[in-house]
């Protein structure tokens, strides 16, 4: 699975941030920005949906 | 230590709140749930003539539809009131909370770097640090027999404080400080001239600051905005007023209903008390919680143009209150909305806003929250209300909160 930041909705809430550190860092100004290529490991998964669930904005996507 | 004391509404008491409403009048904040909850069913975008015609959305949608929508709103002026400032958009008299595209983009960059998640982080210890010594006072205070009220013993002290260090402003002013908040957020109907002299005023000391900084800069952020550029320029000293003034009053009443709630709830609530003391890890889902279930913060916009909204023929210059607070307690959006669950996994509450304008303090704020509350249940696991829902005061206006919060320590 892979997980995917849509920079023009990111409004720089850190939930993701936050709540699984691993997946998702954040820049100067407070965006944030997948880890690497975004891929989630099986024991992840539950905290990309934790992410997903809990943005404002709408701005995370996980995807096969 | 100030008595709180609600402001009286020129329009006098409200009759009907569908029709004639006024968040400014006591009554709306203390019973602001169960408003909200009829409007919902009944006139989800309700209008007052009061302040020169002003709009209440109540719903998750019509609230993130304004708050998304920067063409037919403008942020010019975002606190209700009988004066509508002069200050133009797109730049307002307090950017970048007054702004809107493109200006606000470049304005709120240049704040977003210091309130930066890592950078907040540093903040924590010294966050710690002083609540410990608001709960030793408050100790002290029980153990010589005195009341203690969690909203003016601690939580009104949390965020003042911490926004003074970091702009480098002497902390006895304190009290200063929220005055000038309180005459801003909360003297919102009172008679216009009132409003003006108490702007001089703000003006007068925030210039005195900048003044100081400039014989004795220092690594603090007022020397931060008065050094950092813009369109190849040095900010002119009125905006980096405006820019202080704006994280005195968006970062002190905020973050101190914010606390002042949560602590509210576990003082009501003993069973969510009592699984908080015993599994800390809840912290995190509690927190978010408590923001969306008491979410402090309701901004205003002015309708940019005529236009029709929902059905709504809405003029330019009226108001538009934007209640986050009610878009969280919306059930077509949040699964039990009227519960408050601890727990809740799944919560894209809109405490800090949504869109542009994202509460550019949101990562202090949470971490104020967060060690406010923690250290507060840490040093008094056991408390409850002291007396009954009738002896908390709450606030008036956009912000909602306790102001006056009288809690009892059962001895140990
Ligand atoms: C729990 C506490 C807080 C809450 C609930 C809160 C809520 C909000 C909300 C809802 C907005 C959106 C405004 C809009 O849409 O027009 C906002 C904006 C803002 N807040 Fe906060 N706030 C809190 C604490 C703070 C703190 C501690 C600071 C800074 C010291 C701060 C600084 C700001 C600024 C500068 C903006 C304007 C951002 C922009 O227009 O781009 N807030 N806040
Ligand atoms: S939670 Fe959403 S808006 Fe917030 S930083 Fe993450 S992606 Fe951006």
């Amino acid at each position: 699975m892979r997980i995917h930041v849509d920079a023009e909705k990111c409004q720089g809430h850190n939930r993701c941030y936050a709540l699984a550190p691993e997946l998702f860092d954040v820049d100067d100004y407070g965006n944030a920005v997948v880890i690497g290529d975004g891929t989630v490991s099986p024991d992840l998964v539950e905290r990309a949906k934790l992410a997903v669930a809990n943005c404002p904005e709408f701005a995370i996507t996980l995807s096969e | 230590m100030t008595v709180y004391e609600p402001p009286v509404s020129i329009y006098g008491p409200v009759t009907d709140w569908a029709t004639d409403f006024d968040h400014a009048d006591p009554a709306y904040n203390r019973n602001a749930h169960a408003i909200w909850g009829e409007l919902r069913d009944t006139c989800p975008v309700a209008h007052s003539d009061r302040y020169g015609g002003t709009w209440l959305p109540v719903t998750h949608e019509t609230v993130r539809e304004i708050a998304y929508d920067t063409e037919n709103f403008t942020s010019r002026a975002v606190v209700v009131s009988t004066v509508v400032p002069d200050d133009p958009a797109p730049i307002g008299g307090a950017p970048p909370i007054t702004s809107d595209p493109p200006f606000h983009h470049d304005a709120r960059r240049l704040l977003l770097p210091p309130f930066s998640p890592k950078k907040i982080a540093e903040w924590e210890d010294e966050v710690r640090i002083l609540c410990h010594s608001l709960l030793d006072a408050m100790e002290a205070k029980i153990a010589a027999g005195e009341p203690v009220d969690a909203a003016l013993d601690y939580a009104q002290h949390i965020p003042v404080n911490v926004i003074s260090r970091m702009l480098g402003f002497p902390l006895e002013d304190d009290d200063i400080f929220r005055g000038f908040v309180h005459d801003i957020l909360e003297s919102i109907n009172g008679e216009p001239e009132e409003r003006i002299r108490s702007f001089e005023r703000i003006d007068a000391y925030l210039l005195a600051q900048i003044e100081d900084h400039r014989a004795n800069p220092r690594d603090d952020l007022t020397s931060y905005l008065m050094d950092v550029e813009m369109y190849g320029e040095k900010l002119p000293d009125n905006m980096v007023g405006g820019v202080i003034l704006l994280l005195l009053v968006a970062g002190i009443d905020t973050t101190w209903s914010a606390i002042g709630s949560s602590i509210w709830h576990l003082a009501t609530h003993a069973d969510d008390r009592r699984r908080l003391v015993a599994d800390p890890s809840l912290m995190t889902t509690a927190i978010e919680e408590f923001l969306r279930a008491y979410a402090p913060v309701t901004m205003a916009r002015l309708v940019a143009k005529d236009h029709d909204f929902h059905g709504c023929p809405m003029k330019k210059d009226e108001w538009v209150l934007l209640p986050f607070p009610a878009a969280n307690l919306d059930p077509a959006e949040f699964a039990d909305a009227d519960k408050v669950l601890i727990d809740r996994q799944e919560n894209r509450h809109a405490a800090f806003g949504l869109g542009i304008h994202r509460c550019l303090g949101s990562n202090l704020a949470r971490l104020e929250l967060r060690v406010a509350v923690e250290e507060f249940i840490a040093r008094f696991p056991d408390f409850e209300l002291d007396g009954t829902v009738d002896d908390v005061v709450w606030s008036v206006g956009q912000i909602r909160g306790p102001r006056e919060l009288p809690v009892r320590v059962p001895n140990r």
